[in-house]
C-alpha cells in the first residue's frame, strides 16, 4: 500500500484551516456596501393575512427596503419547487400547493416567511422587522401526522383535499394478502419514527451580490449542491439565467441533508440584491434554524410480517403516514416514497412486500431528507419488526435474522421492491459483530448488572441502505426532475501539480483528502500537490452535489475516469518523448516507462511537455486536463450489523449505552480514519434519534422544542467508545469497489438501541425518543405485568 | 438586543445609586442568564449596571464553621476552592456540575440565586444548608429568600453581597439532569447540620423549597428507608415535555434516597 493512496489513514488536509479558524463560511464573507436581511416570520401556524403595513418599518432608521410576497410576484419570481413526482393512487401526480418564497395571503406554519426587511445593519433590520404590522386572521392548525387526513380536519391547501399529498400503494397487494392468509404466524407492530431537526452546526446563510456591469448575480449560500441551486433558481424561480448566476457554497459547516434544498431565504436574498442594488446578507439564528430548516422523519406506521412455522418471512405489509409539513420541500415527496419503500426488504429474502404510504400536509415546517432520508425509517421499521417476529416465534434475534438473510450466493439479488442488490455477505457481518460484541458473554454481564440493580439489554440491527441515488435513467423513471450522475475534471498545471474539480460538495466529509488520495493512487502525485476544488459554479463544471452517500461512489468514479484519460494521453506524449511505440509505454507510480528498459519520464514531465509542446506527437492536443462524467449502472448497497448493549436504571429510566459494536460493509475503504469518523458521527446521530431528539409541536402548531434548552442533541457523554470493524464485499456494479459510508450509522443505530431497551425491559416496544420518563413508565408496566 | 446604557461600578453603594437613577435598570453579574434573555429580546433594561468591578464581592473565606462566598464568585471558583472542597465538598461538587465550562467561568452564585430559575442548582444548597443571603441592606435566611418562579425576597435596588453557609457534618447533592439543557429536572440537596437533617429541593416545583415531608420521613437521621412511603403532592409539581408531574414527584424521592446514601458513605 502506498503511504498516501487508497487504504491509507492520512490526516485530513482540510483540517488545518478549520482548526486554526481560517475556514471561510458564508457568514465570514463581508463585502463593501453590504446590507442585512431579517425575515418577518409568522407567529401563527395557520392564518390568513388580511394586510401587511410596512410603513412604520420603512420609516425606521437604516432601512433600505421592506419587501413582501406582492413584490416578489410582481417581479415574476416563481414559487419554490419540489423536484420529484409521485403518482397517487388516483393516477394523478401528488398534490403540489404553491410554495411562495414570501407569503401570498396566507401562512401555513410558525416561521413561514411573510416579509423581508433590508437595512444597513442587522440590528436595524431586526428593530424594523418588529414594526412590520401584519393583520392575521388565525385559522385552526393541523399538526398531527396520525390525524392530519382524518375527516373533519381543517383544510390547509385547496389543491390537497383532506390534507393528502399522495396516497401511494406499492407492491403485490393480493399476493401479500394471500400469503398472510396462509401464514403460520403474523407479527405486528405499530411504531412512530420521531420527527427530528437536522441541526448542522453552522446555521443557514446567504449573501447575494448583483453586478450592474455584467448583469450577474453571485449568491454565496450554505449549500450541499451549488449547481442544483443554480439550476433550480434559474430554471424554476427565474432569478437569472444560468450563465448570469454564480452560486458558491464555500466552507459549509455540516449539512446532513438540510442544506440540499433551495429555501425561501436564499431565493429572496438573490432577488433582493438586484432589486435594492446592494449586496444583501442573511444568516439564520438558531431559533430560525429550528423553525424553518426542513425537518426529518415523522412517520406513523403499522408493520406486519407473515411467517411460516420455521420463522421464515413469507410476506410483509406496511402502512405509513408520512408528514410532509406545510409545503413540499425540494425533495420532500421522494423521501417517504422511493427512498423508503424500496428499502423495505432490508437484508431479508422476504418474497412479497406491499406498502401504502399516505403523505399528509400539516401546519409544521416542511419535512425533507435528513441523514439517511427514508432509509432510516425503513430500517427502523424492518429491524424492530424482525425482533417482534423473533420473540413471537421464540427465536434468538440473531437466529431469525440468519434464517431470513439473503444468501451470499444469491447476489445479484432482485428484491420485490425495485432494488437489485449487487453484493453483500450479511452472515459475515453478523458473525463478526457478535464476536466483537461478545454476544456469548451477554448473559453473565446481564446477571452482574442485575446484582447492581440495573437491567441490561442487547439489540441487533442488520441494515442495508441504497446509496449513490443513481443511475439517472432509473431515478428519471421514478419521477426525479434531474439526472444523478457526477462530474470531474483533473487538471495538471504546467509545473506538475494537480487541481481536481468535482461536482460533489464537501461539508465535513473530508473529500479534499479522500479524493486527493484517489488521484495519488492512480497518478502517483503526492497529495500535498493535489488541490480538490468544489462548491463554486464559476470554477467547477456542472455537478450534482453531495447527499445519499454518493460522493465517492459516484463522484469518485468520475475522478478516477478522468485520471484514466490522463494516463492514456500521457502514454502518447511519453511514447513520443521516449521514442518508443505507444503500446510499449507502461505507467506506474507516477512514471511512464518503456517496457523492459530504464527509459522513463515522470507524469510531471509529461504534463510540462503537454503545455510546452515544442516536440510533441502529431494529432495530440496540447494540455493535460481531462474531464469525465459518470452515471452508475446501479445504486450501491452498504450494509452491516450493529449491536448495542445498554443498561437501564429502572428507578429513573435512564439508559446508558455500555457497548456499541458496528460491523459495516462499505466495500473498499479509501481513508479508514475518515470512514471511522463517519461511522462514529452517524451512530451519534442515530443514538440521538433513539434516546434524545424529539421535535414536537403543540396543538396550536407552536414548536415546543425550538432551542437547545428543550431539544436534546447527543453529546460525548451520551455515547460509549464504539467498537468498529468491517466485513467488506466487492460491489461489481461500482468500478472503484466502494459503497458509501456517510449515512450508515444514522440508519443502523436507532433500531439497535431500541431493540436493546425492549430486550432489557422485556417489553414489546417503546417509541423513540426513549426518554428517561418513557423508559421508566415502560419499566413500571413491565414490572406490574410480571408481578 | 435593544439598546441600553452600560455602566460598570466599583462599589456596592455606586451600584445601588446607579440603579436608583435608572429608568429600568438591571444589575449584570456573569451575564449567563441576562445576556441570552436580552439577545432574545425578552428583556430590554434601559440601563445595565455591571457588578464586575466590585472587588469586595469576589472570593471565598472560611470563618469558624461558616463558609462565606462573595456574590460575584464564579461557579468555577467555588468548584476549585480548596476551602469549599474541605468544608462542604458537596457544594464544590454542585458548582462543578453547573452548565458547561464557559458558563461556570462567568456565572456567579449571586446571579444564580438572584435569578431563581426554578431549575437552578444553588437554591437547593442554600435551603438545605441553612445559608444566609447577605445583601446591601440586610440578611435574609436562605429558606425565605426564594419566593416564586424567578422571584426572590430582593428589592429592585438590593444587591446580594455574599452567601454564608454553615459547615455541615455531612451533605450531598443529587441532580437529575434535563437531557437537553442539563439544568435540574429535579435536584435534591440533603445536609446534616448540628444534629438536624434538612432537604432542599429544586426543579420539582415553581419554587425551590424545603422538603418538609421528606425531612419528616428521615426524622433527623441519614436513613432513607422511610422515603418510599412519602406521598408528595403531584399537583404541585412542574410538568413539561421532559418530565410529567408524576415522574418528577417520583424523582424527588429517588434523588433524596440517593443523596442520603451518598451522605452516609
Ligand atoms: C448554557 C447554560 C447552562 C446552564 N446550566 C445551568 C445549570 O446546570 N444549573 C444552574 O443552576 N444554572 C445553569 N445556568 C445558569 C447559570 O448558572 C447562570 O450563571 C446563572 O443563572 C446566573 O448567574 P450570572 O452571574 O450569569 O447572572 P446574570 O445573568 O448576570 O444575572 C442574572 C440575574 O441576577 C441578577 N443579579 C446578578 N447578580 C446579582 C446580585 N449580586 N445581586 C442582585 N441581583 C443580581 C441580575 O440582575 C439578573 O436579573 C446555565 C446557563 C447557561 C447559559
Amino acid at each position: 500500500m502506498n503511504e498516501q493512496g487508497i487504504g491509507a489513514s492520512v490526516r485530513r488536509k482540510e483540517d488545518q484551516r478549520f482548526l486554526i479558524g481560517k475556514g471561510n463560511y458564508t457568514d465570514d464573507i463581508n463585502v463593501a456596501g453590504q446590507t442585512h436581511a431579517v425575515f418577518v416570520r409568522s407567529p401563527h401556524a395557520h392564518a390568513e393575512i388580511k394586510g401587511i403595513d410596512t410603513s412604520a418599518a420603512m420609516a425606521a432608521s437604516g432601512v433600505v427596503a421592506v419587501l413582501t410576497g406582492e413584490d416578489l410576484a410582481a417581479d415574476g419570481i416563481g414559487p419554490l419547487i419540489c423536484g420529484v413526482t409521485v403518482t397517487s393512487d388516483d393516477g394523478e401526480p401528488h398534490r403540489a400547493p404553491a410554495h411562495p418564497a414570501l407569503a401570498q395571503g396566507k401562512v401555513n406554519y410558525v416561521g413561514d416567511h411573510v416579509a423581508v426587511v433590508i437595512a444597513e445593519s442587522k440590528s436595524e433590520a431586526r428593530d424594523a422587522a418588529e414594526l412590520v404590522d401584519v393583520d392575521y386572521s388565525v385559522l385552526p392548525a393541523v399538526t398531527g401526522t396520525r390525524s392530519a387526513a382524518d375527516p373533519g380536519q381543517q383544510q390547509i391547501h385547496e389543491v390537497a383535499p383532506g390534507n393528502v399529498c399522495f396516497n401511494w400503494p406499492f407492491g403485490d397487494k393480493d399476493g401479500v394478502e394471500a400469503a398472510f392468509a396462509a401464514a403460520h404466524k403474523v407479527s405486528k407492530l405499530d411504531l412512530v419514527n420521531n420527527r427530528m431537526v437536522t441541526n448542522p452546526m453552522e446555521p443557514r446563510a446567504a449573501l447575494g451580490e448583483y453586478n450592474t456591469g455584467t448583469d450577474e448575480i453571485t449568491l454565496h449560500v450554505t449549500t450541499q449542491n451549488p449547481h442544483v441551486h443554480r439550476l433550480v433558481l434559474s430554471a424554476f424561480n427565474q432569478l437569472a439565467p444560468e450563465h448570469k448566476l454564480r452560486v458558491v457554497g464555500p466552507d459549509v459547516g455540516g449539512g446532513f441533508g438540510a442544506k440540499i434544498f433551495v429555501y425561501a431565504e436564499e431565493l429572496v436574498v438573490g432577488w433582493a440584491c438586484r432589486k435594492v442594488n446592494r449586496p444583501v446578507k442573511w444568516n439564520a439564528d438558531r431559533t430560525e434554524a429550528f423553525l424553518a430548516d426542513a425537518h426529518g422523519r415523522d412517520h406513523v406506521s403499522t408493520a406486519e410480517m407473515a411467517m411460516d412455522g420455521n420463522g421464515k418471512f413469507l410476506a410483509m405489509r406496511v402502512h405509513t403516514k408520512a408528514n410532509l409539513g406545510a409545503y413540499l420541500s425540494t425533495f420532500g415527496t421522494m423521501v417517504p416514497s422511493y427512498l423508503y419503500a424500496f428499502l423495505l426488504a432490508g437484508q431479508y429474502a422476504t418474497p412479497l412486500i406491499y406498502s401504502e404510504v399516505k403523505a399528509v400536509f400539516t401546519n409544521t415546517a416542511p419535512v425533507d431528507a435528513s441523514r439517511g432520508a427514508g432509509r432510516p425509517e425503513a430500517t427502523y421499521l424492518v429491524e424492530r419488526l424482525v425482533d417482534i417476529c423473533a420473540s413471537d416465534m421464540g427465536l434468538d434475534p440473531a437466529e431469525i435474522r440468519r434464517r431470513n438473510f439473503i444468501p451470499v450466493d444469491a447476489f445479484p439479488y432482485q428484491t420485490p421492491v425495485v432494488q437489485c442488490y449487487d453484493s453483500g455477505d450479511y452472515p459475515a457481518a453478523l458473525d463478526k459483530a457478535m464476536e466483537l460484541a461478545d454476544y456469548d458473554g451477554f448473559e453473565s454481564r446481564a446477571a452482574e448488572a442485575r446484582a447492581r440493580g440495573k437491567l441490561r439489554g442487547i439489540g441487533f440491527s442488520s441494515y442495508v441502505e441504497a446509496c449513490g441515488i443513481a443511475p439517472s435513467a432509473a431515478v428519471g423513471q421514478l419521477g426525479a426532475g434531474v439526472g444523478l450522475w457526477e462530474s470531474a475534471q483533473v487538471r495538471f498545471n504546467p509545473t506538475g501539480n494537480v487541481q481536481v474539480f468535482t461536482g460533489t460538495h464537501s461539508h465535513g466529509q473530508g473529500h479534499e483528502t479522500t479524493f486527493a488520495q484517489l488521484v495519488n493512487d492512480q497518478l502517483g502525485v503526492p497529495i500535498e500537490n493535489i488541490e480538490v476544488i468544489h462548491g463554486d459554479t464559476a470554477k467547477t463544471q456542472f455537478g450534482m452535489g453531495t447527499y445519499g452517500s454518493r460522493s465517492l461512489a459516484v463522484g469518485g468514479v468520475a475522478i478516477s475516469r478522468a485520471c484514466d484519460k490522463l494516463v492514456a494521453k500521457g502514454k502518447k506524449i511519453a511514447a513520443h518523448a521516449l521514442e518508443a511505440a505507444e503500446g510499449d509505454i507502461e505507467f506506474a507510480d507516477g512514471s511512464f516507462s518503456v517496457a523492459g528498459t530504464d527509459k522513463a519520464m515522470s507524469i510531471g514531465e509529461v504534463a510540462f511537455n503537454a503545455y510546452v509542446p515544442h516536440s510533441y506527437p502529431e494529432g495530440v492536443e496540447p494540455g493535460f486536463d481531462e474531464n469525465a462524467f459518470f452515471d452508475p449502472t446501479n445504486f450501491s448497497f452498504p450494509a452491516g450489523t450493529h449491536i448495542c448493549e445498554i443498561e437501564v436504571d429502572p428507578e429513573t429510566g435512564v439508559v446508558e449505552i455500555v457497548k456499541y459494536s458496528a460491523v459495516d460493509d462499505f466495500g473498499r475503504l479509501i481513508n479508514p480514519m475518515i470512514v471511522e469518523g463517519q461511522v462514529h458521527g452517524g451512530i451519534a446521530h442515530g443514538v440521538g434519534q433513539a434516546l434524545l431528539e424529539g421535535c414536537s409541536y403543540d396543538s396550536e402548531g407552536q414548536l415546543i422544542t425550538a432551542s437547545y434548552m428543550d431539544y436534546a442533541m447527543p453529546r460525548a457523554d451520551n455515547l460509549p467508545s464504539f467498537d468498529v470493524d468491517y466485513a467488506p464485499t466487492n460491489p461489481p456494479d461500482n468500478p472503484l469497489g466502494v459503497k458509501g459510508c456517510g449515512e450508515a450509522g444514522a440508519i443502523g443505530a436507532p433500531p439497535a438501541v431500541i431493540n436493546a431497551i425492549s430486550n432489557a425491559l422485556g417489553v414489546k416496544h417503546i417509541d423513540m425518543p426513549a426518554t428517561p420518563e418513557n423508559v421508566w413508565r415502560a419499566a413500571q408496566q413491565a414490572t406490574a405485568a410480571s408481578a | 438586543m435593544y439598546e441600553f446604557n452600560y455602566r460598570k461600578v466599583d462599589s456596592v453603594d455606586a451600584a445601588v445609586e446607579a440603579i436608583q437613577q435608572a429608568d429600568d435598570g438591571k444589575f449584570v453579574a456573569g451575564g449567563q442568564t441576562m445576556l441570552p434573555t436580552m439577545k432574545h429580546r425578552l428583556a430590554s433594561p434601559s440601563d445595565v449596571i455591571d457588578l464586575g468591578g466590585i472587588a469586595e464581592l469576589v472570593g471565598v473565606c472560611v470563618e469558624g464553621d461558616t463558609v462565606i462566598i462573595g456574590a460575584m464568585t464564579t461557579h468555577a471558583a467555588v468548584a476549585a476552592s480548596a476551602e469549599v472542597q474541605a468544608a462542604i465538598p458537596a457544594l464544590a461538587k454542585l458548582a462543578a456540575n453547573i452548565g458547561d465550562p464557559a458558563v461556570r467561568n462567568k456565572g456567579t452564585i449571586g446571579g444564580s440565586i438572584a435569578n431563581h430559575d426554578p431549575a437552578a442548582d444553588y437554591p437547593a444548597a442554600v435551603i438545605a444548608l441553612g445559608a444566609t443571603v447577605k445583601t446591601s441592606r440586610r440578611e435574609i435566611p436562605g429558606e425565605e429568600f426564594f419566593t416564586d418562579m424567578f422571584e426572590t425576597a430582593l428589592e429592585e435596588d438590593e444587591i446580594i453581597t455574599a452567601v454564608t453557609f454553615p459547615v455541615a457534618e455531612m451533605a450531598a447533592y443529587m441532580k437529575f439532569e434535563n437531557p437537553a439543557s442539563r439544568y435540574a429536572i429535579v435536584g435534591v440537596f440533603v445536609a446534616k447540620t448540628g444534629g438536624e437533617v434538612r432537604v432542599g429541593v429544586t426543579g420539582a416545583t415553581s419554587c425551590a423549597h424545603r422538603g418538609l415531608q421528606l425531612e419528616a420521613a428521615l426524622g433527623g437521621q441519614l436513613d432513607a428507608s422511610g422515603i418510599d412511603a412519602v406521598e408528595l403532592p403531584v399537583e404541585n409539581m412542574n410538568s413539561d415535555i421532559h418530565a410529567s408531574a408524576e415522574y418528577r414527584a417520583h424523582l424527588v424521592k429517588v434523588m433524596t434516597k440517593r443523596a442520603v446514601e451518598a451522605c452516609a458513605q
